[in-house]
């Protein structure tokens, strides 16, 4: 069954418009990221499935249902905000139950949910604590137990690890991953963070100006971007790109290598000075640019004793490399 | 401040320019307080000295606690500030929610039509406004005066509101709705406890106009049921012959009442004067 699906969804702010014709079928149980670039609608295309702004036009469907006119409270979402946007004056235990104790259900029922949800997320010893008595990972966790004591049928992320500080913010990651498992529920996950896309999503949504670019596994849009941005935007450090000429192709297209597809060697297609390194221990970075004034990185495993100034010989392998025209369009095969 | 940033002579002129505000601000309330316990020819013999065995004297407090019925202009004074300042704070909060949260045609003019009152004093139309009373028989209640002051207290609690309700977080409030709460519980239980240092702040500023207000209990409310205390307080103050000690008693009783509001609002107010400057 479909968790979600989107039919020729429009929003427009006044003349503005922000989402163009988007389509989606989100099946149960799959989690679904959407990323791209700020102010691509993303966050947007969110809060029209969670109900808080509605389409111009087009249709949105949840479980099969169509809840264009339906409340956000009735569409069986829960979601998790990137500012926690929890309660200040409610407790832990408080703040998880309200939805609950606003739907109707029985103490009990209340009670059990709120007692596993805290169990899940470790939660167990600050369920009569307010929020600000709270550090950041703990406040997320309470959000995202806000969201799991409903037992929605889909989750809704914004951006829900933004504001946690780098260490957390994998510890987090992880322990969505792990509710997402355990729960087996449809989720939907906004970020501008391609590290989070590509480690958490069966399914990644590339938008670009309020339309979506490209839907894919995260392989498929690594291996197999349909456009020049998909294949800039996943990826870090992001894909080169070199005018055809200046690497045996003709004028006019573009040639994308990912810095991890460029090798160092004694006489290859591209001469390039180093302009920066980056020593991160595991592989280097190699910040350079050709000799007609192209910068490039190039990613190396390991350590490699190279230093600013030197100049370096850099080749690829076709089968490798991606082929763009002018507009951006992906050239198969030719 | 931390010791390399603090210079002994910057923090004395601080310290200096300071109390000699203070004094300058709480001097005359000094001098109205202990006047107010002497008598007569004390206060006009030596008006700064401090009442000693011979000039001490509560004739002041006495005339004005046997003449006229003190205890309710107290009371109206009280009732009016009070209800006004709950209607302004209630609606006011409510228009600017209305104003910062929802996307309506006309929201801008909207929001510049309320701020007009701020430029406009409300006093050009009392002509007006006793007209509308007299044909709706509020004259000479403490409605009008309160429906008054709720008109004069609205533009500004509008503004300031408004400017900080937009700050309120935008996720706070959609999490309400995600968990099913109602637009008025969103207002009322997430929203105002927010900004409760505004209202605190709007509070103190429509307070004081109100309660030493002369005008609108003169021209709307004058009969002996409904005086104020600023209007009840005139009675001792004549063409030819003023009961000085009586003005002065009826002056200080009138500072008690504003002074304990403001300490129950100035904690609240300090933040809101400060909060956004610094964050």
């Amino acid at each position: 069954m479909t968790a979600l699906s989107l039919k020729n969804v429009n929003k427009s702010f006044g003349n503005v418009e922000v989402l163009k014709d988007i389509n989606l079928e989100v099946d149960e149980g799959e989690f679904v990221v959407f990323v791209g670039p700020s102010g691509c609608g993303k966050s947007t295309l969110l809060r029209v499935i969670a109900g808080l702004e509605d389409a111009t036009s087009g249709t949105v469907d949840i479980a099969g249902e169509m809840v264009n006119t339906v409340p956000p409270a009735k569409r069986g979402i829960a979601m998790v905000f990137q500012s926690y946007a929890l309660y200040p004056h409610l407790t832990v235990r408080g703040n998880m139950a309200l939805g609950l104790k606003q739907e109707g259900q029985p103490k009990a029922v209340i009670e059990a949910r709120v007692a596993e949800a805290a169990r899940m997320l470790s939660l167990g010893d600050y369920l009569d604590r307010r929020p600000s008595e709270l550090s950041g990972g703990q406040r997320q966790r309470v959000a995202i137990g806000r969201a799991v004591v409903r037992q929605p049928k889909l989750f809704l992320f914004d951006e829900p690890l933004s504001n946690l500080d780098a260490s957390l913010r994998m510890n987090t990651r992880v322990e969505i991953a792990r509710l997402h498992k355990t729960l087996a529920a449809s989720m939907i996950y906004v970020t501008h963070d391609q590290i989070e896309a590509m480690t958490l999503a069966d399914r990644i949504v590339v938008l670009r100006d309020g339309q979506v670019e490209q839907i894919g596994s995260p392989m498929d849009l690594y291996n197999n971007p349909a456009n020049r941005f998909v294949a800039g935007f996943i990826g870090s450090p992001a894909m080169n790109f070199l005018p055809g000429e200046t690497v045996g192709r003709p004028v006019g297209q573009t040639v994308g290598v990912r810095p991890e597809y460029l090798r160092i060697v004694e006489d290859g297609r591209l001469n390039a000075s180093v302009a920066h390194v980056e020593n991160l221990g595991g592989d280097t970075n190699v910040l350079a640019t050709t000799s007609s004034g192209e910068p490039i990185t190039v990613r190396l495993f390991g350590q490699h004793r190279i230093r600013m100034d030197d100049s370096i010989s850099l080749d690829f392998s076709d089968a490798d490399s991606f082929l763009f025209d002018t507009e951006g369009t992906r050239l198969r095969a030719g | 401040m931390n010791k390399a940033r603090r210079n002994p002579l910057n923090v004395a002129a601080a310290h200096g320019i300071l109390i000699l505000y203070t004094a300058i601000a709480l001097f005359p309330v000094f001098v109205i307080l202990i006047n107010s316990f002497k008598s007569r020819r004390a206060i006009f013999r030596e008006p700064l000295a401090l009442p000693d065995a011979d000039s001490f004297s509560t004739i002041g407090y006495q005339t004005v606690f046997n003449q006229g019925d003190f205890f309710l202009y107290f009371q109206n004074s009280l009732i009016v500030t009070v209800a006004s300042l709950f209607f302004v704070l209630l609606f006011g909060a409510m228009a600017a929610f209305a104003i910062s949260e929802y996307r309506f045609r006309g929201n801008t003019i909207m929001a510049l039509y309320l701020a007009l009152g701020i430029m406009i004093p409300i006093r050009i139309g009392t002509v007006a406004i006793l007209e509308l009373m007299v044909n709706t028989g509020l004259v000479n209640t403490l409605w009008a005066l309160i429906l008054v002051y709720t008109a004069q207290g609205l533009p500004l609690a509008v503004f300031i509101l408004s400017e900080f309700m937009k700050q309120v977080s935008d996720d706070l409030k959609n999490a309400g709705r995600i968990d099913g709460l109602s637009e008025y519980t969103i207002f009322f239980r997430l929203v105002l406890p927010l900004v409760r240092p505004a209202m605190a702040t709007v509070a103190v500023f429509n307070m004081i106009p109100i309660w030493n207000d002369l005008w609108f209990p003169l021209i709307l409310a004058p009969s002996e049921s409904t005086k104020t205390l600023t209007l009840g307080s005139q009675v001792f103050i004549g063409q030819f012959v003023t009961d000085w000690n009586a003005v002065l008693s009826a002056l200080s009783m009138a500072i008690l009442p504003v002074m304990v509001l403001y300490v129950i609002f100035s904690r609240q107010l300090i933040r809101g004067i400060t909060s956004g400057a610094v964050k």
